[in-house]
């Protein structure tokens, strides 16, 4: 069975969801060259009026994007770097995501944020190592954080399909995973449905994106001595929270992984909703970047600040013990 | 300022009864719903276009019903003139559920996708992508439609406008930008805002770029529709700039704000070129008697649909935020 990568998953799908519908549409610097890996071959295969090659002005080509969606069309928008997507959350959380409400339901706004660069690259300097997935999700903006190649293709084809605007992170740290699995098996995923990667009856750990395969290896550090299920939720907004009340009614005991910042970040709104709603019977942890941090180009400096497997093993023995 | 081609409102399509009518009903319109502002019935204010009504006049009378056009915070006569239900959108202002987007948009972004109005943003300037994006679909799907962008004097300093510029002469889009220079952005007077010139920003892009007079509808009509028609030939984007005033203050607020930014002599300089004055002038007597008639039975009946209309249900807050029907949570929920 052939291996597929991570980028080579984002590729199928943007190639598959171009073919199966003409709307659907990909912009973005340097794509022609397919600098990220993600556009390979598309130019060949539809030419340069739908790979549409775009100068370095985010702002304008975000709000483009938006005007040929209200005109029928599916835009991808390909974002090399994190802090791209800062320079456009007016055009995105401001303008596409209100496009529905704004106009009372005349107009819906189809556009897909492709960040196939997510969080850390090793030694790359301040400015392009956010993760900045926790905004998008504070605006309600539709966003999705895919773990693995299949999720990858699945979750980016969902959010070409998906009515709304949707932010796709494909986090740097994923890209190296290879998955077994026949082009053939590869479908689509619903938004906002979570997924466990592992089951079991503890201490519920919900990791994102990149982390989970750091979660799945603290689970089998600690399987004989505690009992660990991981859950993905896949989509960070709209969360599934069903899917996290479902795990918690199981173990009562919780432990986010997340790559955001401390403050406000994601693992904030999950420990204050379990708390809020959900069964508990210790008191939860989460493991996070620290508040306001800023990776910078020094990995030694760099690692110290992320989430690590030390921190969420020692996070789940506290809250494997712990009582309420 | 460029002078015309004599071309008569006919030659482009109109009659100047028709612009006269149209720009009465938007001065008509504006007074009406200033009167529903002091009363509380719009809670939002409005940003007034009196004084501007010639230029929606002449774009809305230039362009074909399935054109696009992107209008602003100072949009009511933009969509008035593209041919929005007055009923309709003084219900929209009201915040009623039978406003053109169901009283979602409000006074400062309403859309009527119905006359192909896509939306009204008042993130100034940013207008002008939305509608280069939708004239390149409308281009690549093989119509001759073509998308229009309105905007103020204020927009010309914004990145996003020059980036637009820069895109739509790039790869020819069909699209006009038309710039309301009404000399202030808000209370900053254009000469200390905008080093060189407004049309030479579009003109360093290779964009034809010139001012005409916003005060004379049949001077914006024939412009404008030179300027579409050049458009839907595949010659690219244009750039055009009217020269225009607004009488009232730049939101309903000034109206108690105490500002002083402009001259009372500027403004009645201004007020003498009246632009509905104008227009009546080139309508018998007896023609504008009965428009104006007219125009007050359509506003009464406005006014009174408007206030007839039921308001939204606060059940319904979470309504259209998301096309697919998502419901977002809400505090304290469950």
């Amino acid at each position: 069975m052939p291996k597929l990568s991570y980028l080579r998953a984002i590729n199928r799908a943007l190639g598959d969801e171009m073919e199966r519908d003409p709307a659907v549409f990909v912009m973005g610097e340097d794509i022609r060259q397919a600098l990220t890996n993600t556009t390979i071959g598309l130019l060949d295969r539809f030419g340069e009026q739908r790979v549409v090659e775009t100068p370095l002005s985010e702002q304008a080509f975000t709000n483009f994007a938006t005007g040929a969606a209200l005109a029928g069309r599916r835009p991808v928008v390909e974002y090399q770097i994190p802090f791209l997507l800062l320079l456009v959350i007016e055009q995105i959380a401001n303008q596409a995501n209100k496009v529905a409400l704004m106009s009372g339901g005349q107009a819906r706004v189809p556009v897909t944020y492709l960040l196939p660069a997510a969080g850390w690259r090793p030694g790359w300097g301040a400015q392009h190592s956010d993760q900045p997935y926790s905004v998008f999700a504070h605006f309600g903006v539709k966003t999705v954080l895919p773990a693995t190649p299949t999720d990858a293709y699945g979750l980016l084809a969902g959010a070409i399909r998906d009515d709304d605007p949707v932010v796709v992170f494909a986090p740097i740290a994923a890209h190296g995973l290879r998955e077994n699995i026949a082009p053939a098996d590869l479908v689509p995923a619903p938004l906002g449905v979570g997924r466990i990667h592992r089951a079991g009856t503890d201490v519920t750990v919900v990791a994102t994106g990149h982390l989970v395969q750091d979660a799945l290896a603290v689970a089998d550090e600690l399987a004989g001595e505690i009992s660990v299920e991981v859950f993905d939720p896949r989509t960070i907004y709209p969360f599934d929270w069903a899917g996290l009340a479902a795990s918690l009614d199981k173990t009562g005991r919780l432990v986010v992984i997340d790559d955001s910042n401390l403050f406000c970040g994601l693992g904030a709104e999950i420990l204050a909703t379990a708390a809020e709603q959900m069964r508990l019977v210790a008191p939860p942890k989460r493991v996070t970047r620290p508040d306001s941090a800023v990776l910078g180009c020094v990995p030694e400096l760099d690692l110290a600040l992320q989430p690590s497997r030390g921190q969420l093993a020692t996070a789940v023995r506290k809250v494997a013990h712990g009582t309420g | 300022m460029q002078e015309t081609e004599p071309v008569s409102a006919e030659q482009a399509g109109s009659t100047p009864a028709e612009l006269y009518r149209t720009i009465r009903l938007i001065r008509r319109f504006e007074e009406r719903a200033i009167d529903l502002v002091k009363s509380g019935d719009i809670v939002s204010g409005i940003h007034p276009c009196i004084g501007q009504e010639a230029v929606a006049a002449g774009i809305g009378a230039a362009l074909r019903a399935d054109d696009v056009m992107m209008a602003n915070h100072r949009g009511h006569g933009h969509l008035l003139a593209k041919g929005s239900d007055p009923g309709r959108l003084l219900a929209e202002l009201a915040g009623r559920v039978t406003g053109v987007a169901r009283g979602r948009g409000g006074s400062f972004h309403p859309s009527d996708f119905s006359v192909g109005v896509f939306g009204s943003t008042g993130t100034v300037g940013h207008g002008a992508p939305l509608a280069v994006g939708v004239a390149w679909a409308l281009a690549q799907a093989g119509t001759d439609r073509v998308a229009i962008s309105i905007f103020g004097d204020g927009a010309v300093n914004q990145g996003a406008l020059l980036e637009s510029f820069n895109l739509a002469a790039l790869w020819r889009v069909p699209v006009l930008f038309v710039c309301e220079n009404n000399l202030y952005a808000t209370t900053l007077p254009v000469q200390t805002a905008v080093a060189g010139s407004i049309t030479a920003r579009a003109a360093a892009f290779g964009i034809p770029a010139a001012t005409y007079d916003g005060m004379d509808a049949q001077v914006v009509l024939a412009a404008t529709a030179a300027a579409v028609a050049r458009a839907r030939g595949g010659q690219g984007p244009e750039f055009l700039e009217f020269s225009t005033y607004r009488y009232e203050g730049h939101h309903t607020f000034e109206r108690t704000a105490g500002l002083h930014y402009r001259d009372p002599a500027e403004v009645a300089r201004w007020r003498a070129s009246d632009p509905m004055l104008a227009q009546s002038g080139r309508v018998p007597a007896a023609q504008r008697e009965s428009i104006d008639a007219e125009v007050e039975v359509t506003l009464d009946a406005a006014v009174k649909f408007a206030l007839d209309s039921p308001a939204p249900d606060p059940g319904d807050a979470l309504a259209y935020l998301y096309s697919t029907g998502l419901r977002p949570r809400a505090s304290a929920a469950g």
